[in-house]
């Protein structure tokens, strides 16, 4: 199963599953929410653990097909060392963030939401990374270990 | 996509074939028209003269590639679909025209009455759709064996052949697809139908039992079902119950948020229940502010307080045994 080994911060990191799911209306954001609940149990996350990954990648989901016009998002099991954890990834080709530290202020939303989504998201993971570029789009990644 | 990529199909074949036959057309490029009544039926008139033979390979055929093989459809029901199809078929080839036109309108209802037995006995798309294609091979042959000296005639009568074939395939297709897709919307409107009552725990208590995503048009519904029946009810508390609800992000917060703000404008009160250890950490990490909603991990937690504030007093009349 294993796909791919890379060097990592020095460390081995392996990647032992990869899935892309597309993410382009409202109903993928529930699509979404299952297949990333299905792999944190059979990576046998806690209870806190899963529902937090999977309300952090419902947010994320919902932010791409609200505010991104619809992408993907790409679930890998990862093992690094003697843990294993899951990167969820989100890509969109929509329109970007042109000021990104006010999205990422609690509170702040160019839409209607509450604006709480991209903050709340990055408190509930443990790696979160966020790259977003005017007119090409924007891509966040986030990792949950057990 | 795959049903819009068949309409896409279906309708590129409409657009293509405006009104002329298209056994007709291709004969007529060929024979410049002098010859066409009499090439024009060619596929009719093999078709009917060689029925039973037809129906007899393309039954074997079928067998071969496994329809028929199981209990959801009898040899003796593939026959007569077989049979009757070509009858159609040879009917509306003598005729001629567009598929879409008149002439083939019993055929294209035979074959959308075939497909929506097909999906009732469980059959896939695929399977389906090899009813159709698995005629091809005898109608080759056929075509082979009568127009054996005239390679050109058989060119045309193959290609014709392979076009009529590939429309029919594709109603077919179509057709399953549709009753599928009506399958599915029937499911969603009895899911809207039984999604969460609103029901009376006690004199001026009502309770919403939440149950699945929230974050649909449905939620709007069973929402204003509640502040509705706060209204006609007069109850001055609600409950709502969360414990069916998987996920609380923050658009399923901000739903929850408005309603309890609607609630109290409406001069009632609002209690939110089922809320387990684990949505309760969730909804702190996102840093959705709860304060000022009353909570309760349960709903017999969530009705004893709201028994208290309207001044109930639940008392044990009995010792248990």
């Amino acid at each position: 199963m294993t796909c791919a080994i890379r060097m990592m911060g020095g460390q081995v990191m392996a990647l032992v599953k990869s899935e892309e799911l597309p993410v382009r209306i409202e109903q993928d954001v529930v699509m979404a929410r299952q297949a990333v609940r299905r792999l944190s149990v059979e990576l046998k996350f806690s209870l806190v653990d899963q529902t937090k990954m999977v309300t952090a990648a419902s947010e994320l989901a919902r932010n791409t097909v609200v505010y991104g016009g619809g992408g993907t998002m790409r679930c890998e099991v990862l093992i690094d060392g003697g843990k294993s954890g899951l990167r969820l990834t989100f890509e969109d080709q929509g329109p970007g963030i042109p000021d990104m530290s006010l999205a990422m202020k609690d509170g702040w939303t160019s839409g209607g939401g509450m604006g709480m989504g991209l903050s709340g998201a990055k408190r509930l993971v443990n790696d979160f990374e966020i790259v977003s570029e005017v007119g090409k789009g924007t891509r966040v990644t986030i990792t949950r270990w057990k | 996509m795959w049903h819009a990529l068949i309409m896409r199909v279906h309708n590129a074949i409409q657009l293509k074939n405006p009104s002329p036959s298209f056994v007709g057309e291709v004969v007529s490029t060929n024979n410049q028209g002098t010859d066409m009544p009499k090439n024009k039926s060619r596929i009719a008139e093999i078709l009917k003269a060689h029925q039973d033979d037809l129906a007899a390979e393309w039954v074997k055929n079928l067998q071969a590639t496994g329809t028929g093989k199981d209990s959801r459809i009898s040899e003796s029901q593939l026959r007569e679909q077989t049979k009757e199809f070509l009858v159609l078929l040879s009917e509306a080839a003598a005729v001629g025209g567009d598929v879409h036109s008149q002439a083939w309108n019993a055929t294209v209802d035979f074959l959308e009455d075939v497909s929506r037995s097909r999906v009732q006995q469980g059959f896939t798309s695929e399977e389906t759709a090899r009813f159709i294609f698995s005629f091809k091979q005898p109608l080759f042959a056929r075509l082979r064996a009568e127009l054996a000296k005239d390679h050109e005639a058989f060119a045309e009568e193959t290609w014709a052949a392979t076009e009529l074939l590939d429309k029919m395939g594709l109603i077919t297709i179509a057709a399953f697809q549709k009753t599928r897709e009506d399958l599915i919307n029937r499911q969603q409107q009895e899911m809207l139908e039984l999604s969460t009552p609103v029901v009376k725990m006690w004199d001026g208590i009502l309770a919403l039992p939440m149950i699945g995503t929230l974050d649909s048009a449905r939620t709007q519904i069973v929402m204003e079902s509640l502040l509705q029946r706060i209204v006609d009810t007069g109850a001055e508390l609600a409950i709502i119950d969360i414990t069916g609800v998987p996920t609380v992000d923050t658009l399923v917060a901000q739903h929850l948020l408005k309603t309890v703000t609607a609630i109290r404008l409406m001069g009632a009160d609002c209690i939110i229940s089922g809320v387990r250890p684990q949505i309760a950490q969730t909804i702190v990490h996102l840093g959705v502010d709860l304060q000022g909603v009353t909570t309760k991990a349960n709903l017999a937690d969530a009705l004893s307080l709201a028994l208290k504030k309207l001044g109930f007093a639940v008392t044990r009349t009995k010792a248990a045994n």
